[in-house]
């Protein structure tokens, strides 16, 4: 049996997920990593993806939006600013979230006439919103 | 001198008054309880989040390079207050409280030379602040629709106070709320958002070392704006629990009164039902007598 380490999930309403896991997928925003016990201590901010922790009661996940994770010697927090367990996703939600990365695309494309930075960046979001699609299942 | 018939009338209506306050005290200890609870289930987020950002603040703050969110514009000349009350009254000093911090607080930063803007956040603290402080007010969020506050609202309002940090509208944001203490004390409080200050937490947190991705700049550039929201989101809770605790102390006052005021009108009452009838005897005595 591998090592196991407390992984806490939470948004800002509540707690989520406290646990003791083998390992956690965290969409970071340089691209997912996996932090399983020991893991140098590192923080990531997150991209809009799906988080997936695996521990001895089994693997659960997560899509998550916006926030950080935070891996140290005391265990794996991740703070994200919108949390729904994969299986609770609906359509409308997804939808909901796509339309907003939209929006926030036009706006820095309005915004920012000549600065490549924000419209990527927002362009970015809107492609992780739509990738985080492909994951669910409606 | 009130008739038999006036008394009684009052006394039934002080009556009914103390069972609605009796019922809204309970209604509020009910809604306390949530709040409390709404207020604690947010607290792991908010702890650990500050405690990230104040272990990144205190790394990249020294730099030039630090976000304006976190060192300012460089100047404090146009202030901006957030007044956060609540939508309905009948709830003590709570409102008042919040407004009188907020008139004070105004009123040292005009004496200052220094330009204010007010955004108002709950329907009684505008009304409060409306006849001095009127012609400062750029904006109000109405939350009478919201049933249980949320954090999107809080998104919102941050949405809100950052778009018009970024076009230059003013330098320094505060924001007024109570702190929840218990039922019977909330303390009006005044937290500086933006710049965003935090405080230096002693502990091992700080000696650790992390690896940053992408790395602590970008980090903190994305953090902060949600750090807004987050301090935004806790003062709307607090505001939710204490505005519940103060009603709740205040009707628990307001029953007590009315009992007290039934139980002297009963007195009065029957003082003025035995002079009736002792008025009587005497009639019928004397005209007995006088025959």
């Amino acid at each position: 049996m591998a090592d196991t380490v407390q992984f806490d999930l939470v948004s800002p309403e509540r707690l989520l997920a406290s646990a003791l896991v083998t390992a956690v997928q965290i969409p970071g925003a340089d691209g997912d990593m996996t932090a399983m016990a020991d893991h140098a201590p590192t923080i990531t901010t997150l991209r809009p993806g799906l988080l997936v922790t695996e521990g001895p009661d089994g693997k659960s996940e997560y899509v998550v939006t916006g926030g950080f994770a935070e891996v140290s010697p005391r265990g794996i927090s991740v703070l994200a600013e919108r949390a729904i367990p994969k299986g609770e996703v609906t359509k409308a939600d997804h939808d909901a979230m796509v339309k907003e990365a939209e929006e926030a695309l036009s706006k820095a494309k309005a915004a920012f006439e000549n600065e490549p930075g924000p419209v990527d960046d927002a362009a970015k979001l809107l492609a992780d919103m739509v990738a985080v699609g492909d994951h669910i299942t409606v | 001198m009130p008739s038999l018939k006036d008394l009684k009338n009052r006394i039934e209506s002080v009556k009914s008054t103390r069972k609605i306050t009796k019922a809204m005290q309970m209604v509020a200890a009910a809604k306390l309880r949530r709040a409390q609870e709404a207020a604690e289930q947010s607290r792991p987020y908010t702890e650990r989040f500050n405690a990230v950002m104040a272990g990144l603040a205190a790394s990249v703050g020294g730099s030039d390079s630090a976000p304006r969110l976190l060192s300012g514009t460089g100047s404090d000349k146009v202030q901006l207050l957030i007044v956060m009350t609540s939508e309905r009254g009948l709830c003590g000093g709570f409102n008042s409280n919040i407004a009188k911090l907020a008139r004070t607080h105004a009123q040292k930063l005009r004496g200052e030379g220094k330009e204010i803007k007010i955004l108002t956040v709950g329907k009684k603290g505008r009304d409060q602040l409306k006849r001095d402080l009127g012609d400062f007010f750029i904006g109000h969020v109405d939350l009478t629709e919201v049933k249980r506050v949320g954090y999107v609202d809080a998104q919102g309002i941050a949405k809100d106070v950052l778009d018009r940090f970024d076009v230059g509208e003013f330098d320094v944001a505060t924001i007024f709320y109570a702190k929840f203490v218990n039922v019977v004390s909330q303390i009006p409080t005044a937290q500086q958002i933006i710049p965003a200050k935090f405080e230096e937490q002693e502990g091992d947190e700080a000696s650790t070392l992390f690896d940053y991705e992408p790395d602590e700049e970008a980090i903190l550039a994305d953090l902060l704006p949600r750090g807004v929201a987050t301090q935004i989101f806790s003062a709307l809770l607090e505001n939710g629990a204490s505005e519940q605790g103060a009603r709740m102390s205040a009707m628990d006052n307001a029953t007590r009164n009315a009992g007290e005021m039934i139980d002297n009108l009963t007195i009065e009452f029957n003082r003025s039902r035995q002079a009736v009838i002792t008025n009587e005897l005497i009639e019928i005595i004397s005209g007995a007598e006088a025959l």
